[in-house]
């Protein structure tokens, strides 16, 4: 029995990820136990950890604060698998642009940028903003996150802001909008995601099924 | 260029039946909203609209539980719209699995809600539908209108103004519906499709009219739109998703 623990600290909808996980592991035959939890006991026993997100970086990061996540984040990364998924992408940086400038957990070096509103396409089209849609992401290394998933396919984006890692070789995958931004983004036990794996059909639920068995090295 | 256009099947949904209409009349029943949203996911639908056009607000309970047996069993985008009038009703929405809620009449009413609404769950998952129907009479400069109540009630509000002010209040898509094209068959609006298009800055779903493949291609490429939404040309099998989707890629339209 692999437990996988969805670490809920009140921002959004985090009912797709963990029915997208029991789908896969039901699929895959991996005998699952789902919490959605901000209890740190159950974060601790947890074999691997999904740190979601969506809303605003300001209030995300206060309810990470007051629910000491980030302490303990820090702890278990060393410990075991985390996938985090795009607001939870964000929140490891070091810093965001959004809402003024907030400080993030700081797992990765680098910032969260916003995506500019006069962007330009190839044929000189208005670029909108929020990047929302399926868009291809490139496999910037070799992973086995990436088992089983074609490169330069699909996945599911809904952001206005991006990351940028200061080490390049911490890119794992490469989309691009304008201009190429990291889609995922890796160091030892942490793969992190942009793109909505819960949502991107075939290839989301490919990665999380990749997640249930990734033993937490490249 | 390689963010993919949408393909979004739209299921009307009626105390817990798929139904369509030509302009809210001669409803015929297209099955289980459940099974049907399956099978377009699998077909390769890029996301699944859900409007509830249930009446009576006692059957809410029904649409709650089609979103959450929908969202169980279908990993693509989910937008659930039709009587949400409350943030209690974005919230249950959300926790019945829907990634979007549509916001239309409310926002008339009251505008405020979709600024409220916007900043408690962000604008990623605030789609507002704008109900438009032309009134410019021949030779005048184009002027479209905002309807209300499944288009009988006229507002007075110009539609590209309306569109521009709810982005400004933090829509994050705008779903546009011709009312004089809906379930007539004969293609988008295509004119009232650019002219939305083209005073925001959010993704614009193109909706009402779609008769054939080569509506789909005209609102993308004619209409500007980032989205294609229809629904009969789905349900009762005149065409497939992978027949739209090859059409459309065979015609140049980037998609998934």
């Amino acid at each position: 029995m692999t437990h996988v623990a969805v670490i809920d600290y009140g921002m959004g909808n985090l009912h797709s990820v963990a029915k997208a996980l029991e789908h896969v592991g039901k699929r895959a035959g991996l005998p699952l136990e789902i919490s959605v939890t901000a209890d740190a006991a159950v974060l601790t026993a947890a074999d691997r950890l999904v740190f979601p997100g969506v809303g605003a970086m300001r209030d995300c990061m206060a309810e990470i604060r007051r629910l000491c996540i980030d302490e303990i984040l820090r702890e278990q990364v060393r410990k075991k698998p985390v996938l985090a998924i795009c607001v939870g992408m964000q929140a490891l940086m070091q810093h965001s642009e959004e809402n003024g400038g907030v400080d993030c957990i700081g797992l990765f070096a680098g910032r969260v940028r916003r995506f500019d509103d006069r962007m330009l396409d190839a044929s000189g089209a208005v670029l909108k903003v929020p990047h929302m849609g399926w868009n291809r992401v490139r496999q910037t290394q070799a992973h086995a996150m990436w088992k089983n998933i074609p490169d330069n396919d699909h996945f599911y984006f809904v952001h206005s802001y991006y990351v940028a890692p200061d080490a390049p070789a911490e890119i794992a995958g490469e989309a691009d909008y304008a201009r190429p931004f990291a889609a995922a983004i890796t160091h030892k036990n942490v793969f992190a995601v942009q793109f909505h794996p819960e949502k991107s059909q075939r290839n989301g639920l490919q990665l999380l099924e990749n997640f249930l068995t990734w033993n937490g090295s490249p | 260029m390689s963010l993919a256009k949408r393909i979004i099947p739209c299921l009307d949904c009626d105390n817990g039946r798929v139904v369509k209409g030509v302009k809210f009349l001669d409803i015929r029943d297209a099955g289980d909203p459940v099974e049907i949203a399956k099978r377009y996911c699998d077909q390769g639908a890029d996301e699944i609209t859900f409007l509830d056009i249930t009446a009576s607000s006692q059957e809410r309970s029904t649409t709650i539980h089609t979103v959450e047996a929908i969202a169980s069993q279908v990993f693509i985008p989910l937008t659930v719209g039709g009587g949400i009038r409350k943030l209690q009703d974005i919230r249950n929405m959300l926790n019945a699995g829907a990634d979007k809620v549509g916001i239309n009449t409310s926002a008339v009413l009251n505008p405020g809600f979709v600024r409220e609404a916007a900043d408690r769950f962000g604008s990623q998952c605030i789609v507002v539908a704008i109900d438009a129907k032309r009134v410019s009479k021949p030779g005048e400069p184009l002027r479209w209108e905002i309807f209300t109540h499944g288009g009988r009630n006229p507002t007075g509000l110009d539609a590209v103004a309306w569109a521009k002010k709810m982005v400004s209040y933090g829509a994050g898509e705008i779903l546009l519906t011709s009312m004089d094209r809906d379930g007539t068959k004969s293609g988008f609006d295509l004119e009232l499709n650019l002219a939305i298009s083209e005073a925001v800055s959010v993704p614009v779903i193109a909706s009402g009219g779609v008769g054939n493949l080569q509506d789909l291609v005209d609102g993308i490429v004619k209409g500007k739109a980032d989205a294609v939404l229809a629904a009969s040309i789905f349900h009762f099998g005149e065409y497939t998703i992978p027949q739209a989707k090859q059409f459309m890629r065979e015609r140049g339209v980037e998609m998934r």
